[in-house]
């Protein structure tokens, strides 16, 4: 897969957004079973209400970035991903859509390599903010960029 | 409050293996359908030895250590409490299925805020490969809160 090209990457421009969901309980089951976690807030109603004073199970905070990490990986190759942060805002419930967006947030250049900023944001069908993050994506500059780096 | 000496702490080090098998199971779980994470044939043709490793999945391998409670029973903490506030991952060089990959967990940064009603600690692990080149670098925020209160500063 090539890289995308800096110069058309102008802050602001945002990929295609993924929307995931609704979240069932089937949803956060196989994501137990597949990651690992077997956190019984994820998945088991009754400890949640007993233990932690939930109303319910809720979704695992991984599982919306996993979400967010294919923006990325549908765009570029898996090994142009630098960096990947996320702030979990809010908890993510059972029947929460999960929305995924990517915006250009900035472009550099980290030691020769040209790379882009992400601001990434998830949020539900309601418009209610769940993640933030930003990622940072190595891309490629065509020999004929007119991108000046202001560093 | 927290006993700042453990900033710092190592945790017990591990190495973990992404079984082919689970990262399709993850894949499926979580709707990824790229080639390099499902197609061996396709890993294979770009230069892969196995299928990649997804971003994400770094964070799965490092709950398993030989003790996944050991930081809660280092800082004292009640798992049921606990939320994960951020995630931190830089990335060094891929990760494929059946690699060995080498986990360094320690205690990091440990604080609270609102007066002490939420603590804070960050848990971190290098990983790094069979001839010890780093492949990430994982930092977790975790959030202790005090059950049946409302909660929106953080979510697990």
């Amino acid at each position: 897969m090539q890289r995308p090209d800096l110069d058309a990457l102008a802050p602001g421009s945002a990929l295609p957004t993924l929307v995931e969901g609704p979240v069932t309980r089937h949803t956060l089951g196989l994501y137990a079973g597949a990651s690992g976690d077997y956190n019984p807030l994820h998945i088991d109603q009754d400890y949640a209400r007993r233990e932690a004073g939930m109303p319910d199970v809720f979704a695992h905070g991984m599982l919306s970035a996993a979400y967010l990490a294919r923006v990325l990986t549908r765009w570029v190759d898996p090994t142009a991903i630098r960096r990947l942060s996320v702030r979990f805002v809010a908890i993510t419930h059972i029947g929460d859509e999960v929305h995924c967006r990517a915006t250009v947030a900035g472009r550099f250049l980290d030691g020769g390599t040209p790379c882009v900023r992400l601001d990434l944001r998830v949020h539900n069908q309601a418009g209610e903010p769940r993640l933030r993050g930003t990622a940072v994506v190595a891309v490629r500059r065509s020999p004929s960029s007119t991108y000046e780096d202001r560093i | 409050m927290w006993d700042l000496s453990l900033q710092g702490a190592a945790l017990m080090p591990f190495s973990a293996e992404a079984e082919r098998g689970r990262l399709r199971a993850f894949a499926r779980a979580t709707g990824q359908e790229h080639p390099l994470f499902l197609d061996e044939a396709a890993a294979r043709a770009a230069g892969y030895p196995a299928l990649l490793v997804p971003p994400t999945f770094l964070f799965c391998l490092a709950m398993e250590g030989p003790n996944p409670q050991e930081i809660y029973e280092r800082l004292g903490v009640n798992y049921a409490h606990v939320l994960h506030g951020e995630q931190h991952f830089d990335y060094h060089r891929p990760a494929c299925a059946g690699q060995a990959l080498h986990f360094a967990p320690r205690i990091g940064r440990l604080y609270a805020k609102k007066g002490g009603a939420l603590r804070f600690f960050e848990w971190e692990n290098r990983v790094t490969d069979g001839e010890g080149r780093a492949v990430a670098d994982l930092r977790s925020v975790m959030v202790e809160r005090a059950p049946r209160e409302e909660h929106r500063h953080a979510a697990a």
